[in-house]
């Protein structure tokens, strides 16, 4: 008798389904990581050996640059609206939608009220942009911090200086921020390792 | 199999019609690619969550009260510019010294006082002239010896004068 011949068949798998999931997976991540926004301020942070990360939501940052200049930052597009409302009435300056619509969009800014809506308008003012004004008698960042802190009854502030800022500086926005009975303060710092 | 008909109706004596090619693709390489590109996102999406070290100043009262300490267990430290520290313990004439923020400097003072007394405490004080950094990296070494009250005062003048008594400054 001879062999019976088992034809050999050739195992092909069906790749269209896991390829769906694939490019499923693929546009999901794509569509919802945000690139890191472009910051008007480089900072380079000090390194600490703290290992808490900084939560994802409510968080208002202060960017303090090296010569001093401090920079407002806030996430929540609602609260933005609002916190911008409240400054407009009080400093009796009145914005476009469009510019509410751009001042929502971008990540930090640091000017006065005045000329917040010269940065708005332009393209380029990202680097020329002078700092919110902290002294006693033109307190703005006062007032940024205020109605943040009431437009998000969750706000936590996180405080981003530059390695080479006056101790000055930082020790007069802290001021501020207890006047406003912020008493908790995140600084953002960069890893180190722990010493043994 | 699901065949569309593209037959041009009858076709019983047409030509011969060639032998269709299946349009089948090879989709592995399709795969890989996407796997790929999706490992990539997932793992530099995730990492450069930025790291905190949470302050807590203390809470202004009204009617000003204040919190009485044992001057001997309270440790003032006073950062001055170029990265110099100058410590002392209480107030009254005390011998000021200066240490740096290197191992064997500010760590060492606070790991050993922290040891020899129980409810040691830390005042620090930065001058106007010090560094953002400077005040970073004090909280940073209380952090490391474990100092358990700390907290942050404001500078007077007299905490300057004092720190004029050490040599070289």
């Amino acid at each position: 008798m001879p062999k019976v011949k088992i034809p050999r068949k050739s195992i092909s798998l069906d790749m269209t389904a896991m390829c769906d999931m694939a490019f499923l997976l693929l546009t999901f991540f794509m569509l919802t990581t945000k690139f890191k926004p472009e910051e008007p301020i480089a900072v380079d942070m000090p390194s600490s050996i703290s290992e808490t990360i900084l939560p994802d939501a409510n968080i208002l940052t202060i960017s303090i640059g090296k010569e001093g200049r401090v920079f407002y930052g806030m996430d929540g597009q609602e609260a933005k609206r609002e916190v911008l409302k409240n400054i407009s009435s009080k400093y009796g300056i009145t914005f476009t939608p469009s510019e509410e619509k751009k001042f929502i969009l971008m990540s930090s800014f640091g000017s006065t009220v005045s000329d917040l809506k010269k940065v708005l308008s332009s393209k380029e003012a990202e680097k020329k942009q002078s700092g919110i004004p902290i002294d006693s008698t033109n307190n703005q960042l006062r007032d940024w911090i205020l109605y943040s802190a009431r437009a998000d009854k969750q706000l936590k502030v996180a405080v981003k200086g530059d390695k080479e800022t006056d101790y000055k500086v930082v020790s007069r926005v802290i001021a501020i921020l207890q006047e406003l009975n912020i008493n908790k303060i995140k600084l953002i710092t960069t890893m180190e390792a722990k010493p043994q | 199999m699901a065949e569309v008909n593209t037959g041009g109706g009858g076709g019983k004596k047409g030509k011969k019609r060639s032998k269709k090619v299946s349009t089948k693709i090879d989709m592995t390489p399709m795969v890989d690619l996407a796997f790929l590109l999706i490992t990539f996102f997932m793992l530099t999406t995730t990492f450069n969550k930025p790291k905190i070290m949470e302050v807590k100043m203390p809470v202004k009262k009204e009617d000003n009260t204040k919190t009485n300490y044992k001057e001997s267990e309270t440790m003032t430290l006073v950062l001055g510019e170029e990265n110099k520290v100058f410590y002392f313990m209480g107030l009254n004439n005390p011998k000021v010294e200066s240490a740096d923020f290197s191992d064997q400097g500010i760590r060492k003072v606070l790991l050993q006082k922290n040891k020899s007394i129980a409810e040691f405490k830390v005042i620090i004080k930065a001058m106007d002239t010090s560094k953002y950094k400077n005040m970073v990296d004090i909280l940073d070494e209380i952090h490391i010896t474990g100092v358990k009250y700390y907290a942050i005062g404001k500078i007077s003048p007299k905490d300057i004068e004092l720190t004029k008594t050490v040599q070289g400054s």
